[in-house]
């Protein structure tokens, strides 16, 4: 025997231990976080080298600096403070970036906090010698390590494609400093619910929330902007007279939601939220008896979540477009980028096919999301006792999916109606307009079906990668958003869905498109549940 | 019908992992069956292709003579299975659970319900996600036993129970073998799958290697023998069946087979017995034996 020498008597710290959790959090993120951190660093490098190309000199800026002038664009991607190649490629660039960071921020911090604390993990690593805020801290370190990293490659691939090295430290900054606000927001998410679903929720419905205050306080009362983390980056004005000091109030903001963050951690049980248990109902609802009513209860939040952000995403857009008078169509090179954006008729039609093309994307991701429920629910065992009984796989299957695939037809009518009514109220047309709105916006179903389609046959025939639908997912949107600029070559283009969908209004109705995109979507929904009746569950 | 499980030579492989290496089961129609082995022994693999959830390589499988892939739910609505890892719907209430699973299977006897709850002491209005792991053994368990199927199957169904709801358990599957019904159940609890289980089958590295009623299997063990003899034993290690002899001057202790008893008995003898214990094999030295066998 050894005489141990014990250690010195010391009182652990609430942070003990966050080292190793740090390192645990990133040993679990090694593939995922390089990921993030790689588009997120090849995103505005390549748009200023793109740009270098197609605007060589100061007249080609110039022109289109007008046309970046219109109402719709403004409310989409934020004003052009000048018309230099680092403004516009900030305009480009910077109010997806920020999203792109603050996604991967919320991402990684629910992750290592209320997931793991959700799963029991927690208590495994809170036996050991870990402090009170260890966790917390640790994912915070792990999603400011992240932003760091962004900032560092967005600057210097900015600075290399020779923009200058001032504007690109303060796009760099913009960047980082939301993706770090956004941590602390997701940070105070988790504390705040039970489970780690809700907590991205609510984050993510605050980065949105930013998103429509911004487009707003761009488009219009520009106060409204001041109130959004994503309205600080585009105001704190890289390449056009920075203004350093907006940067405070991203920090102090961070700062403050830490703060937050560490209080409520500091007073709640471990699993608990902020809100107290409430008993349930201790006998089913006389609905509750199948398959199918099992995926209403378990869909059912999400959906209505969505359904109420897109009547909000609709009708803050569709009042957008009623500030677009068609008086401005008096410059041609507007109408022909518009018309190059997808518009033929009207800047307000352009504007309003161009949003119903983003919120086809938007509305894909529920529909990945609701399809990938069934992945979820398998692995985390709750499919077996359900297969236990007479419930056959295809009608377990099903109930999911019909929830994915006609959550994403009400979410588009929701979204449509919801803008056509906005738009209408302004143009003295409701009925007519919300008719209108809502067909245009339903045309764009199909091709979120078929990344639902994508998300079923990944589940049924390669159950491990079914996270592979949302690379698909941002595959389109990237394609959506920078495919034209960065002069991704056609076939590629051709393989997003979103590609073969008629851009209305505005533009004529074609329906064969439409069928060809719902006869792929039911092939690979069929190819998916097909693979699944016959796989091995898990 | 007279049995409810026929299982031959079932292989199952995942990737190069062999996790059933040719296991034959056989349930006959109102027994208790316990289903032993060491942990990934395969013992669950085994009730999962029962279930129709993974598919077996080869061999064959029978669930009440139909194919447990593809008759999936005919047969299912004679069965009711507790898994040994419950996971539930974390905002869904142990109660409405215990309903949904009873209605999938074609309706839920709310009498029964009821008592058991009770008897389980189970807070039927608890969201699941509140339910220590104890308490959502006891909602499976709810669910399963409330139903009127034919066969039980239950994959470690007492983990995280405390004693007196386990002896409530035996004592619920102890009705149910009144009832005539069926049940599989496997277990690591050597007390209860003795109080409990007619015959047992025991298996090791994904084969059965043992299998029959307690007492025959007890039959094939081995007996301790202590005892002080008048003078010192000669030649008892070299009888057939003796092992682990131990002689200390006049006192021995060894294990005999139970086919050489016999004859080791009447060895003894001749030199004079002044006391003899004899300590019948426990089921666990049964049991550890049949584990540790082909380890060493």
């Amino acid at each position: 025997m050894t005489t141990l020498t014990a250690p010195a008597p010391q009182r652990a710290g609430t942070l003990a231990g966050t080292l190793a959790l740090t390192r645990l959090a990133l040993r679990l993120d090694r593939v995922r976080l390089p990921v993030w951190i790689g588009v997120a660093a090849i995103l505005p490098a390549g748009t200023a080298a793109q740009y270098t190309k197609l605007y060589p000199d100061d007249q080609a800026i110039r022109a289109v600096a007008g046309v970046l002038t219109n109402p719709s664009l403004v409310a989409i991607n934020g004003p052009l403070y000048r018309p230099t190649l680092g403004a516009l490629t900030t305009w480009k660039i910077l109010a997806s970036e920020v999203i792109l960071v603050a996604l991967m921020s919320i991402f990684t911090v629910v992750r290592h906090t209320r997931t793991d604390e959700e799963a029991g993990r927690f208590e495994l690593t809170g036996a050991g010698v870990t402090g009170r805020f260890a966790p917390l801290t640790a994912a915070l370190v792990t999603a400011a390590g992240a932003n760091a990293a962004v900032v560092v490659l967005d600057a210097l691939g900015l600075a290399v494609s020779g923009l200058s090295p001032t504007g690109s430290l303060a796009l760099a900054l913009a960047t980082g400093g939301a993706g770090l606000l956004f941590a602390a927001i997701a940070g105070v998410a988790a504390q705040l619910t039970e489970s780690a679903r809700a907590a991205t929720g609510l984050a993510v419905t605050v980065l949105g929330l930013s998103y429509l205050l911004r487009a707003a306080g761009d488009a219009g009362a520009s106060w409204l902007g001041w109130l959004s983390p994503l309205g600080w980056a585009l105001r704190l004005r890289p390449f056009a007279g920075e203004r350093w000091w907006v940067l405070g109030m991203t920090a102090a903001a961070a700062l403050v939601c830490g703060a937050v963050a560490y209080a409520l951690a500091g007073r709640r049980d471990l699993g608990a939220g902020l809100l107290p248990q409430r008993p349930g109902p201790a006998e089913a609802a006389p609905y509750l008896r199948g398959t199918f009513s099992l995926a209403w209860r378990l869909q059912r939040a999400l959906l209505a979540g969505w359904i109420a952000g897109m009547a909000l995403w609709g009708g803050t857009l569709g009042s957008a477009a009623g500030g677009i008078g068609d008086a401005i169509v008096t410059n041609h090179s507007i109408t022909d980028m518009l018309t190059r954006l997808g518009g033929r008729k009207g800047l307000a039609d352009a504007f309003l096919a161009a949003v119903i093309g983003i919120t086809g994307i938007l509305v894909a991701a529920y529909a990945v999301q609701a399809t990938l429920r069934l992945r979820g629910e398998e692995s985390a065992g709750r499919l077996e006792p359900i297969l236990a009984t007479p419930a056959g796989r295809i009608r377990w299957a099903l109930g999911h999916l019909a929830f994915a695939l006609g959550g994403t037809a009400v979410l588009m009518a929701v979204a449509g109606a919801t803008a056509g009514l906005a738009y209408g109220l302004t143009t003295g047309d409701p009925g007519g307009q919300l008719l209108r709105l809502t067909g245009s916006a339903l045309v764009q179903v199909p091709a979120a079906w078929v990344l639902a389609g994508v998300g079923t046959a990944l589940f049924g025939l390669l159950p491990r990668f079914t996270a592979l639908a949302w690379a698909a997912l941002g595959a389109c949107a990237l394609v959506l958003e920078v495919g034209a600029l960065l002069g991704v070559s056609s076939w590629i283009q051709d393989l997003s869905p979103f590609g073969y969908v008629p851009k209305l209004p505005g533009s004529p109705l074609s329906t064969a498109p439409i069928l060809w995109l719902v006869v792929v979507a039911a092939v690979l929904t069929a190819a998916g549940l097909t693979g699944f009746r016959r796989r091995d569950t898990t | 019908m007279n049995e409810v499980i026929s299982v031959t030579g079932l292989v199952k492989t995942f990737g190069r992992a062999r996790a059933l290496d040719g296991l034959d089961l056989t349930v006959h129609t109102g027994e208790v069956h316990g289903f032993l082995g060491p942990n990934g022994a395969g013992k669950s693999t085994t009730i999962r292709i029962l279930l129709g959830l993974l598919r077996a390589d080869s061999g064959s499988a029978l669930l009440f003579g139909g194919d447990p892939w593809h008759d999936t739910a005919t047969l299912h609505r004679r069965l009711a299975y507790v898994p040994g890892d419950v996971t539930l719907w974390p905002n869904l209430t142990g109660g409405e659970v215990i309903d949904l699973l009873g209605r999938l299977r074609g309706g839920i006897d709310a009498k029964r319900r009821a008592t058991l709850i009770e008897r389980f002491d189970l807070d039927p209005a608890k969201k699941c996600r509140a339910y220590s792991k104890g308490n959502r053994q006891k909602v499976a368990l709810v669910a399963a036993l409330a139903s009127d199927a034919e066969l039980l199957i239950l994959d470690e169904p007492t983990s995280g129970l405390d004693p007196l709801m386990e002896a409530m358990f035996r004592s619920c599957v102890a009705e149910i073998r009144e009832d005539g019904r069926t049940v599989l159940l496997s277990s690591h609890i050597l007390g209860e799958v003795e109080a409990l289980c007619g015959r047992v089958s025991i298996i090791r590295a994904g084969r059965t290697v043992d299998t029959g009623t307690l007492d025959e299997l007890r039959h094939l063990a081995r007996t301790s023998i202590r005892a002080e003899l008048a003078e010192p034993p000669r030649g008892l290690a070299d009888l057939p069946g003796v092992h682990d002899t131990v002689v200390e001057g006049t006192r021995v202790a060894f294990d005999v087979d139970n086919t050489s008893l016999d004859v080791a008995l009447k060895h003894i003898t001749s030199f004079g017995v002044r006391s003899l214990t004899s300590s019948p094999p426990t089921l666990e030295e049964l049991f550890l034996r049949h584990y540790a066998d082909g380890e060493a």
